[in-house]
């Protein structure tokens, strides 16, 4: 019996061991994949990223290498990620207040509502963008800056729900029935307390909605076009816009090496844009959690 | 009485906000049905003059001599999906149970946003990467290994950098499962004598086996509908793959490639929206399929 046990205990150490290790092993791989990431693109887009790159719209010839910048993309895509989050918020934030304040937590409504959230989630934004080209034909609309805003809104919309959702559903109860025993209405407990309790994770679901929007690109390509020039008044809501993720897209089809080089700046900035958007909402969380009751 | 009054106003608003609230709540339901209607209809004209088995499972895609058959795109999007699931599932699967049983709390506590972010990066940024990392790597270090030769832009190297994008989903729903367990039984095996591993093996594991099955359930679903990083790499030639080293065309790669010039064509709009329908239509099915089995497991669970 005892050597048996003996080398039965040994082999189970090495089991041990070999999986550890290759469990370390696979968070390395996820871990540095995405530091790889992040630096080859910064790496590669940096030496060809200038002040002209983001401050100036492509001139004539920029997509044969001549003169000229992203601007036009940078804001487009600014206008278009904002345009879709207000919506997105002004949807969510509705639905996410009505399932915690006026339905129990598992009624067949909230099921249903929760679970239809999250296959919208599971839908590619690919096929967002066709159904918004159907909905865009269906409105009269061509392809422009609002019908880009409505696209993406659809795409920000579980996002932001689910994020919202998941903070608005840990406010204590006692809360609500200190509000409501104080002779409040559910809309009031809503707007006052509810809302102010749950701020640091609306934020939080807000800037990770509009990280989405600003980049994806499947979406907008059938709803939102594109063009050279900066949107800068009301009616540019009714012709195209262009978008930072399309402009990447599009300068890297080209043959050209300078064009090349400048998408890959491009992506840069777009890298760039998402690490600063993902580590404010981070440091909001941080700052904001020490005001909320617990 | 003042007081009255301003009461019944209070009442009347707090009235029509729950009202209006509760129509924007049918909302998310309502969309999910309103997609599949709408794409049908527009693939209607399509389905009028062929049959959809013929558009399914035919290979000759000529749009100008009106054939549409969606089968190299089809099956384009399965090898795709299949190379990144035999990449990812393993991978993430044991970076999840690291973190979950033997990761000490900071390190989970960094490891969490860094899936996150991993999760948020646009996938025209993963594209861009795949172009200038994943692309030479096939044609130059993994092509000769193989004795074949690549141009680099091919099905394995869609599959690498879809696998990447797929760690997410399936980190962050094993992570859930995973911590769903209770941890009395863990402690059970811990005190039979049974190693960390062990106890993974026989308790976490297999209590958590539905769980994981959903997971790579909306692995696979999430790679079925990524766009634009795999067509950057996947070379798109629109015939049935051969090899993994030679290019592919998935479904979503033939959409937005497209869209220019599905309008001059016959047919040809009503074609791409028939191939966004079969997407949808397949991605809702494993969504669904994966969220009922995750409700199921946490119901168990309570």
């Amino acid at each position: 019996m005892f050597p048996f046990s003996l080398l039965g205990q040994r082999g189970r150490r090495t089991e041990e061991g070999v999986f550890r290790g290759l469990m370390v092993f696979a968070v390395f791989l996820v871990v540095g994949s995405l530091l790889l990431i992040v630096l080859t693109i910064i790496w590669k887009g940096l030496p060809s990223l200038n002040l002209a790159m983001i401050t100036r719209t492509p001139q004539g010839g920029y997509y044969l290498g001549k003169e000229g910048g992203i601007l036009n993309a940078i804001v487009g895509s600014l206008y278009l990620a904002g345009g879709a989050t207000l919506l997105a918020l002004i949807l969510s934030l509705p639905v996410v207040l009505y399932l915690n304040l006026y339905t129990r937590k598992y009624s067949p409504l909230a099921n249903f509502v929760r679970f239809s959230f999250d296959v919208l989630w599971g839908v590619p934004s690919i096929v967002l963008g066709a159904f918004g080209f159907v909905v865009m034909v269906f409105l009269g609309l061509k392809t422009s800056l609002l019908a880009g805003i409505i696209t993406v809104a659809l795409l920000e919309f579980p996002i932001m729900s689910r994020a919202m959702d998941e903070v608005i559903r840990l406010v204590p109860r006692d809360l609500k029935d200190a509000s409501y025993s104080l002779g409040a209405t559910k809309l009031e407990t809503a707007l006052k307390v509810i809302l102010r309790q749950s701020l640091p994770g609306i934020v939080t679901g807000v800037l990770i909605a509009f990280g989405r929007g600003i980049g994806d690109a499947a979406s907008v390509l059938f709803t939102a076009g594109f063009t050279d020039r900066v949107p800068t008044k009301l009616s540019a809501l009714f012709q195209p816009v262009a978008t930072l993720p399309l402009a990447i897209f599009f300068q890297l089809g080209t043959p050209f090496p300078e064009v090349r080089q400048r998408a890959y700046a491009s992506a840069a900035v777009l890298t760039i844009l998402i690490l600063i958007i993902s580590l404010v909402s981070r440091a909001l969380v941080k700052r904001y959690t020490k005001h909320t009751i617990r | 009485m003042n007081g009255g009054k301003i009461s019944a106003f209070r009442l009347l608003k707090d009235n029509l906000a729950r009202r209006s609230m509760f129509v924007l709540t049918i909302v998310p339901g309502l969309l999910v049905a309103l997609m599949v209607v709408g794409l049908l209809l527009r693939s209607k004209a399509i389905l009028a003059v062929k049959p959809l088995s013929r558009l399914l499972f035919s290979s000759a895609w000529h749009p100008l001599r009106g054939e549409f058959g969606l089968l190299p795109f089809i099956t384009g999007t399965l090898w795709v999906t299949a190379v990144a699931m035999v990449i990812a599932v393993p991978i993430s699967l044991l970076a999840a149970v690291y973190l979950s049983e033997y990761a000490p709390r900071a390190v989970r506590e960094t490891a969490r946003p860094i899936v996150d972010l991993l999760a948020g990066l646009p996938s025209v940024v993963y594209g861009v990467w795949g172009i200038l990392m994943v692309v030479p790597f096939v044609s130059d270090q993994l092509a000769p290994l193989f004795g074949t030769k690549s141009s680099g832009y091919s099905i394995l190297a869609g599959g690498i950098v879809l696998a990447i994008m797929v760690f997410p989903t399936i980190i962050h729903v094993s992570l859930e499962v995973f911590t769903s367990i209770p941890h009395a039984l863990r402690e059970a095996s811990f005190s039979l004598g049974a190693t960390r591993w062990e106890t993974v093996k026989h308790v976490v594991l297999r209590k958590g086996g539905q769980g994981i099955i959903a997971a790579v359930v909306l692995g696979v679903s999430r790679a079925f509908g990524e766009t634009m990083a795999v067509l950057m790499v996947v070379g798109n030639i629109p015939k049935v793959p051969k090899s993994l080293f030679g290019a592919g065309y998935p479904l979503p790669a033939l959409i937005a490639n497209n869209y220019g010039e599905m309008m001059s064509i016959p047919l040809y709009d009503s074609a791409l929206m028939l191939a966004s329908l079969v997407l949808l239509v397949v991605v809702l099915v494993f969504n669904v399929l994966a969220r009922i089995i995750l409700v199921r497991a946490e119901r168990k669970a309570e």
